[in-house]
């Protein structure tokens, strides 16, 4: 017999596969010769951002530790 | 055995080479420049944490077999695991190697450090795609007829077999794990040897 908490994690595991459905068939992005998948290029997107933010967040503590120097 | 004999040991002479090239509170250093407290240094840990989880998750998925991550749930997730730690290694890796070529990290003697990361890289991408090939499912037969194609047209098909699962497993497995974590191993140290590569502008007040 499945415990509580283990039946509340597979229903919100279910939802949430059902939001993103990952047997269907792949949708592609086509331009000219060039061909990506969306997965794949929501990855690049993701991995562009992730190198923006992290050269202009401020760092935890860099202030304090400039202070202290 | 006389000092000078002692001396002249091979032992000798290694640790002592060892110790000057690293020695200890370099190779574990208390602080790290000011400049490292960014973001963009994050990424080669996280990389290296990524690995750890590859490596662990693979060694429970080697013990259990394919019956068990195929066909339980915590197989399942192990194998999950592994993908998604897959996943984070190369992305971390990715903006860290985006950060190191923007910040020409091969400057300051730096060159086999950089050139360590990039093989890491490359041996990586192997060790990736051999992992499509031992999932042992329809997928990975579909990956290996399409890959074979691309190999044979190298040349290579005859040493490199995509359509052989045992060769494809001991790539997997045994040789590409081992250069990776060899090659990750050294790629560290010779960060600890040379340090973290400075900012362009304290090199520039560094020569003035």
């Amino acid at each position: 017999m499945l415990g509580r908490g283990r039946i509340v994690v597979t229903t919100l595991l279910a939802h949430f596969g059902a939001l993103l459905p990952l047997n269907a068939i792949g949708h592609y992005l086509h331009w000219h010769i060039f061909q990506i998948s969306v997965a794949n290029f929501v990855v690049i997107v993701l991995m562009v951002l992730t190198f923006v933010a992290a050269l202009l967040l401020p760092f935890p503590g860099r202030r304090r530790r400039r202070e202290h120097q | 055995m006389s000092y000078v004999d002692i001396e002249r040991q091979w032992t000798t002479r290694l640790r002592q080479r060892l110790v000057r090239l690293l020695p200890p509170d370099r190779l574990l250093p208390d602080t790290q420049p000011t400049y490292v407290s960014s973001w963009i240094y994050v990424f080669g840990v996280t990389t290296v944490a990524a690995l750890m989880v590859v490596i662990a998750t693979g060694c429970v998925l080697a013990i259990r077999g394919p019956q068990w991550w195929h066909g339980s749930s915590v197989g399942l997730f192990v194998n999950s695991l592994h993908l998604w730690s897959v996943e984070i290694f190369f992305f971390s890796m990715v903006v860290h190697l985006w950060g190191k070529f923007f910040m020409a990290a091969w400057r300051g003697g730096r060159a086999l450090t950089w050139m360590t990361g990039v093989v890491t890289f490359l041996t990586s991408i192997a060790a990736a795609f051999t992992g499509y090939l031992c999932q042992s499912n329809f997928d990975s037969q579909w990956i290996s007829t399409q890959a074979k194609d691309g190999i044979n047209a190298t040349g290579a098909g005859a040493y490199w077999n995509v359509l052989n699962m045992g060769q494809m497993l001991m790539w997997h497995i045994v040789l590409l794990p081992i250069a990776a974590v060899a090659l990750t191993a050294l790629h560290v140290l010779l960060v600890r040897v040379k340090g973290v590569v400075p900012p362009f502008a304290e090199t520039t007040e560094m020569r003035s």
